[in-house]
């Protein structure tokens, strides 16, 4: 048996790695996505670019001006003198955001008064504008504060006492709340499944497809040994492009490695007999090339939307979370964002890891026994 | 080139389209589905955190400072928490994103108009939520603050005084700041990215593969005419993907289409002659339909998705990969289809896309017809 099983991986070996295009994108491209995306995925809202429409020009509007600059959230790239201006820029997208204060704003604070500031946001991107108001009024409330102290102070003679609830926050973690390091190592996940899936579901079909699939029939080689055969290569493939991209992560993009990387290749090795079992499967229902590739597309792209990658779970509607459940992709990036953000083990994460190892479980052998009964 | 001869290969590929169901399937059918499964799944607004609270100080104050926590639809009380390590239980396991620890002497401190601190701990590791979360939890703050200053004032007979700062924000072209109507669009350009260049980057390395392609060198058919009249059938097809989404997006969930129709249909056209060039040129280079496909996947399904400004935005990129999002088209598609929905701008705010993605287009048609070689290697 053992001695079918070697001619059989063998021979997979050489398929998948004789061509060189075959390795480049085996190899190279994963660690080439990773260096790319690893500096796309990024949705910190810092150096907003914003237009000022000072229409008083006073000390204190320029004042709060400079507030804005200093905070490093906004970036002021132009200063605009009319509506029309306005609407020109907000049209072209070229600023996110404008502040306007009206003639008279300075000395209306002076006075002690309560002075509008105007703010237009472009609220096409909901998230960012939702972010920019919550620094605008963060920024504002403390310059307004600033102000009031300093007006009560000349008034009474003696700073009046905050007497509300200052927050002292901290985040855990990712103390920069930088948002590259949540998305790289979810960005594994994604290529890993790809390159897997996508391989394993057109390994058979490709047989199939050009006639040798009759051959292997005739040889005495048994199906179990086929299977093995034509699936053990891209496990290794898997690892090695984990352990590549995790590379690139922690050496390149300075992601945390907090947890055990023992647990992350346990992880991906549940998390590959879902992929490769998923792979099988599509190529019992497919008998070309493309209809396999088609397949493999169809099930690839939801599961990367629906996996909590870039759109959270919890926000999804009830049914679709449920839907959820069934996707690997969804376990798998949580135990990868739990090694390397959280440092967590397997105290925490056997829940997920448990749901990987029933659902890769289930699908292997369906895929399996579906597949036995299309090579007879 | 003779007209004639390119309408025999278009009905041919027609056939080919239409007698393989999943074909049909994947250009028509699977384009919808992923529409209203996205469309319907996917938002990025930040409500109903998860919160956790460690209430140390157990009075009427402290649970009145909670109650504008657990009020607002913005954070969700999963539990109460009795210690740190508690904290970092719920936070480790998901079950709670953002923490609240009230100090013991947070009604005293209040009461006597010293100020209190509370501790706000948040899982940082979605640094999106997080700074959401944190912005809620600032703004819960400052209200009850300002409250509690105003009742300071009353109790004392002065009249408190307002802030001096009256932030009056806003929003334009989405101002009820709904994520779906920023998805949706974007949503349109990254599955039509993709399908198109999946549907064409087969056909040429099939008519290799199963040998037809020696049949149809044997016709007087040129390389021009073969890759155009290839191209229809798919053009026809991604014509009507778009008229089936516009009317998805309009009836079923609600996106305003503010601009002009017709002008998206004319730069869907140049978008679509683009896309689906690209897939035949990969199928005309590889010769090889799973070299075909993996490139296709490689070139369109991850970089239409994270390169082309649909969630990440672009600015927020280094030099060099904004470069590299030039030659993803769906990056100008993106830009196009958000400002025509939202924004009702016209052609001469989008000139500058529609000339990329002509230029695209017209490039990647050359490529494909000078690298078309009518040979039998």
């Amino acid at each position: 048996m053992f001695e079918r099983l070697k001619a059989m991986l063998v021979k997979e070996f050489i398929q998948a790695l004789r061509d060189p295009r075959m390795r480049f994108i085996l190899f190279v491209i994963p660690v080439f996505q990773t260096v790319v995306f690893g500096y796309a995925v990024n949705t910190d809202v810092r150096h907003v670019k914003t237009a000022v429409y000072d229409l008083d020009n006073s000390p204190e509007s320029r004042d709060l001006t400079a507030q804005f600059v200093r905070s490093g959230y906004f970036d002021v790239t132009e200063y605009v003198q009319n509506d029309s201006r306005v609407r020109e820029l907000m049209d072209r997208s070229a600023v996110k955001a404008v502040i306007r204060m009206n003639g008279g704003f300075g000395e209306s604070l002076r006075a002690g008064r309560s002075t509008p500031l105007q703010v237009i946001l472009d609220g096409t991107d909901s998230n960012t504008a939702g972010i920019v108001l919550n620094y605008i009024a963060q920024i504002a409330a403390r310059y307004s504060g600033r102000l009031q102290v300093a007006q009560t102070a000349r008034r009474v003679g003696l700073p009046p006492v905050p007497g509300g609830v200052a927050l002292n926050s901290r985040a855990w973690f990712n103390e920069n709340l930088e948002s590259r390091n949540f998305y790289v190592p979810a960005v594994i996940a994604n290529i890993v499944l790809i390159i897997t899936m996508l391989l394993s579901s057109m390994a058979v079909v490709r047989e199939k497809e050009i006639g040798t699939m009759e051959q292997i029939i005739v040889t005495p080689i048994s199906r179990t040994e086929f299977i093995l055969g034509k699936t053990f290569p891209f496990v290794l493939i898997g690892f090695v492009d984990v352990a590549l991209i995790t590379a690139v992560a922690y050496f390149w993009f300075d992601v945390p490695i907090r947890g055990s990387l023992t647990l992350l290749f346990g992880a991906t090795a549940l998390f590959l007999m879902s992929s490769l079992g998923f792979g099988l499967f599509i190529s019992t229902i497919s008998q070309t090339q493309q209809q396999a590739m088609m397949s493999a597309f169809f099930f690839i792209f939801p599961a990367m939307l629906l996996s909590g990658f870039a759109f959270p779970i919890e926000n999804m509607p009830e049914s679709v979370q449920w839907l959820t459940f069934l996707n690997p992709l969804r376990y798998y990036i949580i135990i990868i964002r739990g090694v390397f953000l959280k440092g967590i083990g397997m105290d925490i994460l056997w829940p997920q890891l448990a749901a990987l190892a029933i659902l890769g479980f289930l699908i292997l052998s369906f895929a399996v026994n579906r597949f036995r009964k299309t090579l007879s | 080139m003779k007209l004639q001869r390119i309408r025999a290969v278009a009905k041919k590929e027609f056939l080919h389209v239409f007698r393989d169901p999943r074909s049909l399937g994947l250009g028509i059918a699977m384009p919808m589905i992923l529409l209203f499964l996205f469309g319907y799944a996917l938002t990025l607004d930040v409500d109903r955190v998860p919160l956790v609270v460690w209430d140390q100080s157990a009075t009427p104050a402290s649970r009145d400072f909670i109650s504008r926590f657990t009020g607002s639809r913005y954070f969700a009380l999963r539990s109460h928490a009795d210690g740190y390590r508690e904290i970092e239980r719920a936070i480790d396991r998901r079950d709670a994103l953002i923490a609240v620890v009230i100090p013991v002497d947070f009604a005293g401190r209040v009461g006597s108009g010293r100020g209190a601190e509370v501790q706000v701990i948040v899982d940082g590791s979605d640094s999106n939520t997080a700074t959401f979360a944190l912005g809620y939890a600032e703004a819960a703050a400052l209200s009850y603050s300002r409250d509690i200053a105003v009742k300071t004032a009353r109790r004392s007979g002065a009249s408190p005084s307002p802030p001096l700062l009256d932030v009056r924000p806003r929003v334009w072209f989405n101002s009820d700041m709904i994520s779906k109507n920023y998805i949706f669009p974007g949503l349109i350009a990254v599955i039509m990215m993709v399908i198109t260049a999946l549907l064409t980057s087969l056909t040429v390395a099939r008519e290799w593969e199963t040998g037809t392609m020696e049949q149809l060198i044997s016709t007087p058919l040129t390389g021009p005419e073969l890759i155009i009249g290839k191209l229809i059938p798919y053009f026809a097809i991604g014509i009507l993907d778009l008229v089936l989404s516009v009317i998805v997006g309009e009836f079923v969930f609600g996106i305003p289409l503010r601009g002009s129709l017709a002008l998206l249909f004319g730069m869907s056209a140049l978008f679509l002659a683009g896309a689906l060039s690209l897939g035949m040129l990969i199928s005309i280079t590889t010769r090889n339909q799973r070299m075909a496909s993996q490139i296709a996947i490689v070139t369109t399904m991850l970089p239409a998705f994270l390169l082309s400004g649909f969630i990440f935005p672009i600015d927020n990129m280094p030099l060099v990969i904004r470069a590299i999002t030039h030659i993803i088209t769906a990056r100008y598609f993106v830009v196009i289809l958000r400002g025509i929905y939202l924004k009702d701008v016209g052609l001469n705010v989008l000139w500058g896309e529609a000339c990329f993605l002509a230029a695209f287009a017209a490039l990647v048609i050359f490529l494909s017809i000078r690298k078309f070689r009518k040979k039998i290697v």
